[in-house]
């Protein structure tokens, strides 16, 4: 399937979401829809550098706090609408993906790990000690109870659903067309041996810093919401661990050499987190997370992608040639 | 006034740089020397923390004595992760990159755990030696930090001379160097990693009591260290202890220089953009080659 139309299908799936959502007319489940809609993008966005590239990021809730500060600067400066506010924040993540790729992309991939943990908390500082933004006090933003869009009132939970519907519909399109280009060839070329592939003539640090500038701006993306879903932001919940661990357990989870790893790593971690927070407790949450990224990744390291491979029918002579064995 | 205030500062920053060494030597062990990135160190480092505080408020047992107590626990503990880390991932050959996604789970388990049982109130623990502080001319020795700088220096004078003068250190060193080697060598490369990796989670018991009786702690406390002492680690070259401790004062003395003139809440940003920095332009470290 060509790129369009299955952006248009992605798209057709959040709009039978949305009418399903209201016939119910539970806003519970726009909340919960919202959560896990934003998770796909920010799985999504990891997945363009971890998964593709090979690079693993621990930072992703820096990049996804950028976004959402960044619409609290902006909601404070004056008012934009939400999508443009959405853009600015995922071009503000995605230049710091860019100046932190530059800074440490020509070191090994541990370096770069370490380097985008540090990011974290060095990000988390300059916000904590920066008042414009509410500091350590965390800032309030006066969510409009309901918002008019040709002609249609609808309560601002369902408009930001649909935005954040519209976004994860965008970001897997994006990330399943990169897969399939020139430019993922060549991620996917530094992923399995950078010196070779530098050696093949990929342009490596060039597809990088691309990978990095992509990955970085759709996390943004997916945090520039976030004040307006919760109505306080402080940095200990925009830095939040669980931005963090999600954004790398979901597609460690689902498979990370395609796009479908993140978006089905998202929809069952995310549901089963929302199930855990409403039944045990939201530290529990973390728990379940942990002890399913550590199990996966010892007993299932291709994800649940790489199970359903495995176990179907037609791959199995291939796997059993000479030149296949041993590198499962 | 200010030159008084600086030198307490430099003073002070070296007696924290010292505590730092004695967290960052366990990353050096498995991430300096045997390659291993052991993100999950600090949570281990809290998890000493805890046990400490457990002895020293059920027994009444001193911190530091605790810790080192539970060493061979620790030492086990080391050597249990190791195997696991071993069979899933070094000799199935996978990419380092789950093994780091494995690490960063074992943190999250630990911290998790330890919110379960102990909730996310800040523990301290009680000491002899807590409250009082040594003065010379305007000179400020707290004990509470001068202890546990005597601690690590000793810690690290311990490892550096066993791993250049003990049969097992050399061997430590040489499997860094080349394992295919020591094989031809008939000596088993895997359970020499295994015992080094067993000493840097072993030296993480009394890196937890030291941290303890500097500061309350919190399970979530350790993210905050593990910058630093990635930071330490490179900034003093990835396999020389001599260049990590002068790493560490050196982080120390930055940091409590900016603490005196910039306030507290800055210091952690300064650590973190000298990683960045160091990993940036010297990545081989201030003393590599």
């Amino acid at each position: 399937m060509r790129t369009l139309p299955f952006l248009f299908g992605c798209l057709a799936l959040g709009a039978i979401a949305f009418v399903l959502g209201r016939a119910l007319g539970n806003d519970y489940l726009f909340f919960a829809g919202y959560t896990v809609l934003q998770y796909i993008v920010l799985a999504t966005g990891w997945n363009i550098l971890g998964g593709y590239t090979g690079y693993v990021n621990f930072g992703s809730a820096a990049f996804f706090a950028i976004g959402a500060y960044t619409s609290v600067v902006l909601q404070k400066s004056g008012s934009l609408p939400l999508p443009v506010m959405v853009g600015i924040g995922g071009l503000a993540a995605g230049l710091v993906g860019l100046a932190m790729g530059y800074l440490t992309l020509r070191l090994r991939g541990a370096f770069f790990a370490i380097a985008t943990l540090a990011l974290a908390v060095v990000m988390q500082t300059i916000v904590v000690n920066w008042n414009y933004v509410g500091g350590s006090r965390g800032a309030y933003i006066l969510r409009p109870a309901a918002i008019d869009i040709a002609g249609f009132t609808l309560p601002y939970i369902q408009y930001l659903f649909a935005t954040m519907a519209i976004l994860a519909a965008i970001g897997v399109s994006a990330a399943r067309a990169i897969e399939r280009s020139r430019l993922g060839f060549g991620l996917a070329a530094i992923r399995d041996d950078e010196a070779a592939a530098e050696a093949c003539g990929v342009p490596t640090l060039k597809l990088k810093l691309v990978a990095t500038t992509l990955s970085g701006a759709l996390m943004g993306m997916a945090g520039a919401p976030l004040p307006y879903y919760i109505g306080y932001l402080q940095p200990s919940s925009a830095f939040g661990l669980d931005y963090a661990i999600n954004a790398i357990a979901m597609p460690m989870i689902g498979g990370t050499t395609s796009w479908a790893g993140p978006v089905i790593g998202a929809v069952l971690l995310g549901t089963l987190q929302q199930l855990a927070t409403v039944t045990i407790s939201s530290v529990a949450n973390l728990l379940i997370v942990g002890l399913l990224l550590t199990g996966f990744v010892m007993v299932a390291p291709n994800g649940i992608l790489g199970l359903v491979q495995k176990f179907r029918p037609g791959r199995i002579a291939l796997r059993r040639h000479p030149l296949f064995r041993g590198q499962q | 006034m200010t030159t008084e205030l600086l030198i307490n500062a430099v003073i002070a920053g070296v007696l924290l740089g010292g505590f730092y060494a004695a967290l960052t030597v366990g990353i050096s062990l498995s991430f300096g020397i045997l390659d291993i990135v052991n993100i999950a160190h600090p949570a281990f480092i809290i998890l000493g923390a805890y046990i400490a505080y457990l002895l020293n408020s059920s027994l009444g047992l001193d911190p530091i004595l605790a810790s080192i107590v539970t060493l061979p626990l620790f030492f086990g503990l080391g050597a249990l992760v190791y195997q696991v880390y071993h069979l899933s991932f070094e000799r199935r050959g996978q990419d380092p990159m789950r093994g780091l996604a494995f690490f960063f789970g074992l943190l999250i388990i630990i911290e998790v755990v330890l919110i379960l049982a102990f909730g996310v109130d800040y523990r301290y623990v009680q000491t002899a030696y807590r409250d009082i502080t040594l003065h010379y001319g305007f000179v400020d020795l707290p004990m509470r930090m001068l202890v546990p700088f005597a601690v690590a220096l000793a810690l690290v004078a311990i490892l550096i001379l066993f791993l250049s003068r003990s049969f097992t250190g050399r061997m430590i060193m040489a499997v860094s160097q080349d394992a295919v080697a020591l094989k031809l060598l008939a000596a088993d490369p895997v359970r020499i990693k295994r015992t080094a990796f067993a000493l840097s989670i072993a030296t993480a018991s009394v890196a937890g009591a030291l941290l303890i009786v500097i500061q309350p702690v919190e399970p979530s406390i350790g993210r905050e260290y593990i910058g630093r002492i990635f930071a330490i680690c490179v900034l003093g070259g990835l396999q020389s202890l001599p260049g990590m401790l002068v790493g560490a004062m050196l982080l120390g003395v930055i940091e409590s220089i900016t603490a005196t003139f910039y306030g507290p809440s800055w210091a952690p940003a300064v650590s973190f953009g000298l990683l960045l920095f160091a990993l940036a332009f010297r990545p081989a470290g201030l003393f590599g080659r």
